[in-house]
């Protein structure tokens, strides 16, 4: 089975972001494969253990996400390709599903596609189903957990009213969520392997299809107002005596 | 303006920020609520008594369960016969769907998880984390938004309200099929709750008890619900919780769960790490109990109790009680 796992490469979350004349700056904190898509191709390398086949990771970002996509090689992944052109600087979700859908057309398609749940930068958790219908197939969203049986593939879906049990037909994209398993760790063979391993790049010209439009745009950056937080620490001489002051406090602020 | 608004609703259960999606499509212009399922009157009812003036309604049994293909493609070629400027979802893991499938349908976008939207339809939403704040904009000729629960007012209920009923035609090319829910784990809904007490790693910590981890854990999250429920609240936790197998995956809060903005946040047990700031930093109040006076917790929280979480949580549950006179 065929299994391409898309990732993006995002700031870490440990970084303080801010904007900067206009800009998102993380400072020197490092770029990393976005969080959520560590699960993507923990996802499909469970799946590849399961039932066997190549797990493809899949990015479009610049040349310094090469990194990102080397991690999920150290985690097993067979191998990964970048797309990348100068013209791409700008998509918005509907345009990154136009070129991933036109990559994974150029793969050769895959049974399954498995994204994350959402990107860390953007947070929109929009491309998955995007690009399911763009590649006209179906989407199984927020997969806990994931089992291929025949030619189709049933989901438990974590939503907010419990788990939902979802099945379709192969080829199909799916998307991630945590209790998929927690993402192995390179392993020191990965890592070797990743670090000698020729990620081809292909260009917009590659793939035959020029850059999209983005609908969606930026006007402005804003910087949250700072919550200055002045903590105040209740003691007492007993537990009780603590919650009788921390009570009266609670109710003083009107929340309830 | 003319707006369209999805109710989303879960076998009948309608997600509240949907009426406050109504709310503000009032204030732009023209409502027009949108109800899709199978046996759907009582959601129709109550989006008149919110507010509809008109609701669009596909209902058929093609509809019972949701599903993302055939709920995209009504919605779809509803949208692009009516023409509205606006279709208004509560951001849900359903309307993310449904808006992202829909965007590509109509050639528009979707501006999700916004929590201001002007005249203009320039519309403000958190990214990186919400460690940033964009002020955005669609160019698409609909433009699709999903709003934040909480975010902006609900409009108060006017019962009996009613007004004109418009029949949607359904399009029925499913591609997946729902096989079944299992059994549900209590519905959690974290976004529209107004209260959140949340439980970390914390809650297994009680040696006094003489239980194994999991065992305490339960106590301790036993706890945590008498004060959440006692407040009318819901009951969240950290990864550390979660992953544990203390609490599921739906309870937990932060930047792999759910972002809450709740006006009182109690925390128990929790350290405060970053990747759970970011899901609850915009809760109006913070209180934060637990045994480390250097728990970054504390920094985040306007009011802190230092102590044992198995002491202080049923004391103020006690306390709270008698002085709510419940
Ligand atoms: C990519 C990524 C994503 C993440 N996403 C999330 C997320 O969505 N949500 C999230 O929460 N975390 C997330 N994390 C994990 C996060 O970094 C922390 O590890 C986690 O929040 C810690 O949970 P905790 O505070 O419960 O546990 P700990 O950090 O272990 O803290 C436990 C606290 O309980 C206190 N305590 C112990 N016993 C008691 C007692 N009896 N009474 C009172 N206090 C007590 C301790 O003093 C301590 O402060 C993520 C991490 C990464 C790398
Ligand atoms: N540039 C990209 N390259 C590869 N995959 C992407 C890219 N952008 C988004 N994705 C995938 O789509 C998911 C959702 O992204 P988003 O809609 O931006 O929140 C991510 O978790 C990734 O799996």
């Amino acid at each position: 089975m065929k299994i391409i796992a898309c990732i993006k490469q995002v700031p870490d979350s440990e970084a303080k972001v801010k904007a900067e004349g206009g800009q998102v700056s993380w400072g020197d904190a490092p770029l990393v494969i976005n969080p959520f898509d560590e699960y993507a191709v923990e996802g499909a390398l469970q799946q590849k253990e399961a039932i066997g086949g190549t797990v493809t990771a899949l990015c479009v970002g610049p040349e310094s996400a090469r990194d990102a996509l080397k991690h999920a090689l150290a985690m097993g992944a067979d191998e990964a390709i970048l797309v990348s052109d100068p013209a791409l600087e700008n998509l918005d979700t509907v345009g990154a599903a136009r070129i991933l859908a036109a990559a994974i057309q150029k793969i050769g398609g895959a049974e399954m596609i498995i994204f994350g749940r959402q990107t860390l930068d953007n947070g929109a958790g929009l491309t998955p189903a995007q690009t399911a219908r763009i590649l006209k197939m179906p989407m199984l969203g927020l997969a806990g957990s994931i089992k291929v049986e025949g030619g189709s593939v049933t989901v438990d879906r974590v939503i907010e009213e419990g788990r939902q049990t979802v099945s379709a037909n192969l080829p199909a994209v799916l998307s991630v969520v945590q209790s998929i398993g927690e993402p192995r760790y390179p392993s020191f063979m990965g890592i070797r392997k990743a670090s000698k391993a020729n990620i081809p790049v292909w260009s917009l010209g590659d793939l035959g299809v020029s850059a999209p439009a983005p609908v969606v745009t930026r006007s402005e950056l804003i910087n949250p107002p700072v919550q200055e937080t002045t903590t105040e620490i209740i003691s007492g001489e007993t537990p009780e005596a603590i919650a009788e002051i921390l009570a009266d406090k609670i109710l003083a602020e009107k929340v309830l | 303006m003319k707006t369209f608004v999805y109710i989303d609703h879960f076998k009948g259960e309608i997600q509240p920020a949907s009426w406050e999606a109504l709310g503000l499509a009032k204030s732009l212009g023209s409502a027009s609520a949108i109800v899709f399922g199978s046996g759907v009157d009582a959601v129709v009812k109550a989006a008149f008594e919110f507010g509809a003036e008109e609701v669009l309604v596909a209902d058929d049994a093609a509809l019972a369960d949701y599903r993302a293909e055939v709920y995209a493609s009504t919605l779809s070629a509803l949208a692009s016969s009516l023409n509205p400027n606006l279709i208004l979802f509560p951001t849900t893991a359903r309307t993310r769907e449904l808006a992202a499938m829909s965007a590509v349908d109509l050639e528009t976008g979707v501006l999700t998880d916004i929590s201001d939207l002007d005249s203009s339809l320039v519309a403000t939403r958190p990214i990186y984390e919400g460690k940033l704040l964009e002020k955005t904009a669609c160019a698409g000729k609909i433009v699709l938004a999903t709003i934040r629960a909480r975010a902006f007012p609900k409009p108060a209920q006017n019962p009996g309200a009613a007004g004109s009923i418009t029949k949607v035609e359904v399009k029925a090319d499913a591609l997946s099929e729902v096989k079944g829910y299992a059994a549900a784990e209590s519905a959690v809904n974290l976004g529209d709750a107004s209260v959140i007490v949340s439980g970390g790693r914390g809650v297994s910590n009680n040696p006094a008890l003489g239980l194994d981890e999991l065992a305490t854990a339960q106590k301790g999250f036993e706890l945590i619900g008498e004060l959440a429920s006692l407040l009318g609240g819901a009951v969240g936790a950290s990864r550390a919780a979660v992953d544990g197998g203390y609490i599921t995956y739906a309870h937990q809060v932060g930047q792999t769960g759910k972002v809450v903005s709740p006006d009182l946040y109690i925390a128990c047990g929790i350290s405060g790490a970053i990747q759970h700031y970011v899901g609850m930093r915009n809760a109006k109040l913070v209180v934060a109990i637990n045994k480390d006076a250097d728990a970054p917790i504390f920094k985040q929280a306007r009011y802190g109790a230092l102590g044992d979480l198995f002491a202080i949580v049923p004391a103020l549950t006690a306390a709270l009680k008698k002085k709510l006179g419940k």
